[in-house]
């Protein structure tokens, strides 16, 4: 017959899982950033400027082998930092009134009928993988915006620098909008509904029409909320791979705002999608200490947008219920 | 101030004939500021004249998915006079007091007969939103927004107006309403304070602040007291009794001390009828009703 | 609707009285209405879209012989088979990934609500939960870059093959499953934790005035009580492996059907060889993969979709079930 555990001996095995998973988290920082120091140890951090062909830069380093030599790590990665940065505010700015909207319609103006739809359907879409949005992006959008949407005249504008082939920024950022909307919906829909009822019963008894009184009254009050979903959805934008790769075109350039509309149609790398394409060519140092410190960047821009998301709720604390 | 007051209220739209030019209240004085304790008379029960009716409710019934709330009241109320809903818990007080501005309307299953007249029209033909602006309410427990200070006040009116005032315009509306609820002193050196941070009293004359300063012609209070302690209920109280110089006041609370001390008139229902009604000396010295007696002393409540 | 009220004595009910109209309103209300609408019913239409399309095409190009038939490399698409193997990846990983994610997530969980609410251990359970924050925070290809990172370290070959030139590949089912399990962490942690702590105290205090252990009292009252929630957080763990491509095409090494590795215990060949999930096989038929197969493609993934509607459909039901046997009704709420 075994022996009831003490409890002591519990706790201890509890404990030890939970270190675990401590070390897990400190193992990972760690060999990413072991694995990206030639490249800091090369430039300190003029390699995230810009300079060079990025293209050029890449093409060598995954053609060095074996011990290669120090000006192979020579690295200008400023045209992907330029594309994330473009692609992920672009799809932040297009997600967040969408998912504000749609969040206040569910709660506070859907028919009963119409919200017990919209429930499963924003979890629905929450959840498709990122690789059917690809696969719909490049099979459905990347023709039709090539085929339908960019004229000669924008192609010929970019003959010889770019190919518009549709596949573009404006698909990626359409897309990745479309992929990180419903987590913001389901957060603000949350934050929505628990907003108490006696601020409700009071801006009606004030006399204030419905739509003046949700955006005066509800929607002030859960700005932590707001806040705390865009913090997440950006989280994802930056770290989207797979979608990304597959509409983006997959082209080292970063798209010119100069360019009037053409802009939107012009391809683009994401750091994720670097990675993402770059993957078979870990085995090369060069490259290999290129990746990891790309993927340094991410990991550390996760860390700085929790920490900036804890950071600006609290002042907006400030105005809420004294917990 | 008044031309200001008279500015904003202009610019609601000409309405169909059966409904009135919005907001032309003729008040019979000026409106004044809470006096300090020290300027009020030592007797509590000024002996008002009472102003004119400003609403009149005839057989007004109320009823939650059929089952009956409050039955067949009629009463009368006046500016310049204070009238105390009293009665036992669940005898329809409350009801009938959210159903003088419509607010039973947010319940789904509420339904409502009978005439209950504002100045001379039936308020079932008034916007609910041109309602709620002329007969204000406060309620048990103070919920000011989660916002400053001033912001609160001037919600109502912010919003109510067709264009949005600038700050140049609120601001004395602002302050003459937290005078009149007698909150300016207390918190006039930083009005851009988080509501939530001042005191459960405080917070309370904020809310009542915020109601008034859109000049309301009929003010309702649900038990305003009862969240407070004695202090800031005394507070409230002298509120009330200096405010019904320029309103209406409707009260409800469930203690007869309080009722004593406020009301000028007093309606006592009873499990949805209006068992009494009558002036203050009348309900509770000369009642005619036995349960009006027994309810006044105590005898069960 | 406004009834006439000519007879204050009358029977008509009343059950609105006039509306704010419209007109009242300014204008920037009135679009902000739209607006709302308009965003609301588009979304729908978006999922709408995305499910019809999917099904469409899949039934189009879905046939069972392809569930059941291994892959094979060809040239035609009449030659290059099912996906009979990268559905079996699929599920392979996510065994080994919930077996590895579920028994530390729990452990983490409880240790942090049981053991650790008060003194030196408080903080540590504020490390234990920040880790897990990050972790859940990173995107997936890091995760990835990591394991491999991680794999290839000689010490570590054992979990996979060795190349030629004596590289450690790092590729490897146990390798992406033990990676997959950093990703369905969050998800069964966070169940956990919510679960055991919406656990209400008196049924703690009810079981230690009995005279139970504290472990005693984790296996037979608090475990059993948060059965829902380990169900959902598990299911989400599920769904989260099953929708990772980054992981897999990075770790799994890629190969169209199961290849064992060589050498070795027999019984490990398979999960020390490589192969490819559902995700990875959709990612290299789609244009951006080497084959370029789109019926192939849009096969693989109408059966991915299923899956996940699938899974999403359990959670609800759980979630569903859990609130009417707590005796509340079932909130609206969408998280």
């Amino acid at each position: 017959m075994m022996r009831p555990w003490s409890d002591r001996r519990a706790g201890g095995i509890l404990g030890a899982a939970s270190l675990l998973t401590c070390l897990c988290v400190l193992a990972m920082v760690a060999f990413v950033a072991v694995n990206a120091w030639p490249i800091f140890a090369h430039d300190g951090l003029r390699w995230l400027g810009p300079g060079g062909s990025i293209k050029g830069q890449i093409e060598t380093m995954l053609n060095s082998t074996g011990h290669p030599p120090a000006s192979v790590f020579h690295l200008r990665a400023w045209p992907i930092v330029y594309g994330t940065l473009l692609v992920t505010v672009l799809a932040v700015a297009i997600a967040l009134p969408l998912a504000v909207l749609c969040a206040v319609f569910i709660v506070e103006l859907a028919p009963a009928g119409v919200r017990g739809v919209m429930v499963p359907v924003v979890r629905l879409l929450a959840s498709v993988p990122s690789v059917i949005w690809g696969l719909i992006g490049v099979l459905v959008l990347v023709p039709y915006v090539g085929n339908h949407l960019i004229t000669t005249s924008e192609r010929d504008s970019l003959l010889g620098t770019v190919q518009l082939t549709g596949a573009s920024l404006l698909v990626a950022v359409v897309v990745l909008a479309l992929m990180i909307a419903p987590i913001m919906v389901a957060l603000i829909c949350d934050a929505l509904a628990a907003v108490p009822a006696s601020w409700r019963e009071g801006a009606a008894a004030l006399g204030v029409n419905r739509p003046r009184a949700i955006r005066a009254v509800n929607l002030r009050a859960i700005r932590p909320a707001i806040v705390a979903a865009t913090v997440l959805a950006t989280g994802r934008a930056l770290g989207e791979a797979i979608m990304i790769s597959m509409v983006s075109g997959s082209f080292f350039f970063a798209p010119r705002p100069g360019d009037g509309l053409t802009f939107l149609f012009e391809p683009l790398r994401t750091i994720a999608s670097t990675l993402v394409d770059y993957r078979e060519g870990i085995g090369a140092p060069a490259l290999k200490a290129t990746l990891y410190a790309l993927a340094l960047l991410l990991l550390l821009s996760a860390l700085v947008l929790s920490l900036g998301g804890h950071l600006i709720k609290q002042p907006l604390r400030r105005h809420q219920v004294p917990a | 101030m008044t031309t200001a007051v008279a500015e904003l209220k202009s610019n609601e739209p000409e309405r169909a004939l059966t409904v009135p030019p919005v907001r032309t209240i003729v008040l019979d004085r000026p409106p004044e500021p809470v006096r300090p304790v020290s300027q009020r008379d030592a007797v509590r029960r000024i002996g008002l004249a009472a102003g004119p009716e400003r609403l009149r409710l005839e057989e007004v019934s109320v009823s939650y998915g059929g089952k009956d709330a409050v039955r067949g009241v009629s009463l009368s109320i006046h500016q310049g006079e204070v009238l105390a809903l009293i009665g036992p818990s669940g005898c329809g007080k409350t009801t009938l007091l959210r159903t003088l501005n419509r607010l039973t309307e947010l319940t789904p299953n509420a339904a409502r007969t009978g005439r209950i007249v504002l100045d001379g029209h039936d308020i079932h033909d008034l916007e609910d939103t041109a309602l709620r602006a002329r007969v204000a309410m406060v309620f048990q427990q103070p919920n000011p927004f989660p916002m400053s200070i001033f912001d609160n006040v001037a919600f109502a009116l912010r919003e109510q107006s067709r264009r949005r005032p600038r700050r140049a315009e609120l601001e004395p509306l602002v302050l003459d309403a937290l005078r009149r609820a007698g909150l300016y002193e207390e918190v006039k050196d930083d009005l851009h304070r988080p509501a939530l941070r001042l005191s459960g009293g405080q917070q309370q004359r904020l809310c009542i602040a915020r109601a008034i300063a859109p000049r309301p012609e009929v003010l309702l209070m649900d038990e305003p007291c009862s969240a407070l302690d004695p202090i800031s209920t005394g507070v409230v109280e002298d509120l009330i009794h200096e405010l019904r110089r320029e309103l209406a006041v409707v009260v409800v609370t469930h203690n007869l001390a309080q009722a004593h001390r406020v009301a000028d008139k007093v309606a006592f229902m009873y499990l949805g009828d209006l068992v009494e009604y009558g002036t203050a000396q009348q309900v509770f010295e000369e009642s005619r009703a036995p349960r009006t007696r027994d309810y006044v002393r105590g005898t069960f409540g | 609707m406004s009834a006439p009220l000519a007879n204050p004595r009358g029977v008509a009910l009343a059950t609105r009285g006039r509306r704010s109209s419209v007109r009242t309103w300014r204008w920037s209300d009135r679009l902000a209405v739209l607006a709302a609408w308009a965003a609301g019913l588009f979304l729908c239409a978006v999922a709408a879209a995305v499910v019809i399309y999917m099904g469409y095409r899949g039934i189009e190009y879905l046939r069972p012989a392809l569930l059941f038939s291994r892959p094979a490399p060809g040239v035609a698409q009449s030659e290059t088979g099912g996906f009979l193997d990268p559905l079996l990846g699929t599920m392979l990983l996510t065994a080994i990934g919930i077996a590895l994610a579920a028994p530390l997530a729990i452990c983490s969980a409880l240790w942090i609500v049981e053991y650790g609410r008060h003194g030196r251990a408080r903080r540590m359970s504020r490390v234990v939960e920040s880790s897990i924050e990050v972790v859940a925070g990173t995107p997936d290809i890091v995760i990835a870059l990591f394991g491999v990172a991680l794999f290839q370290l000689h010490a570590l070959a054992f979990l996979s093959s060795t190349g030629e030139g004596g590289g450690v590949t790092g590729q490897s089912f146990i390798v992406a499953g033990a990676v997959m399990s950093l990703i369905a962490l969050p998800p069964i942690f966070v169940a956990t934790r919510d679960g055991l702590q919406a656990v209400p105290a008196h049924l703690r205090e009810a079981a230690y005035a009995l005279g139970k252990t504290r472990i005693a009292t984790i296996r037979r009252v608090l475990l059993p009580r948060v059965r829902a929630n380990l169900a959902t957080g598990v299911t989400l763990g599920v769904s989260r492996i099953v929708a990772d491509t980054a992981i897999v095409i990075v770790l799994l090494g890629d190969t169209l059907r199961f290849e064992p590795a060589t050498g070795g215990l027999p019984g490990l060949r398979l999960l020390r060889g490589t192969g490819s999930s559902l995700t990875s096989y959709v990612f290299d038929n789609s244009p951006a993969g080497e084959a370029g197969a789109p019926q192939k493609a849009y096969a693989a993934a109408f059966v991915l979709l299923v899956f996940v509607v699938a899974l999403n459909l359990v959670v609800e039901r759980i979630g569903r079930a859990q609130a009417s046997s707590q005796g509340l009704a079932a909130d609206g709420g969408i998280a």
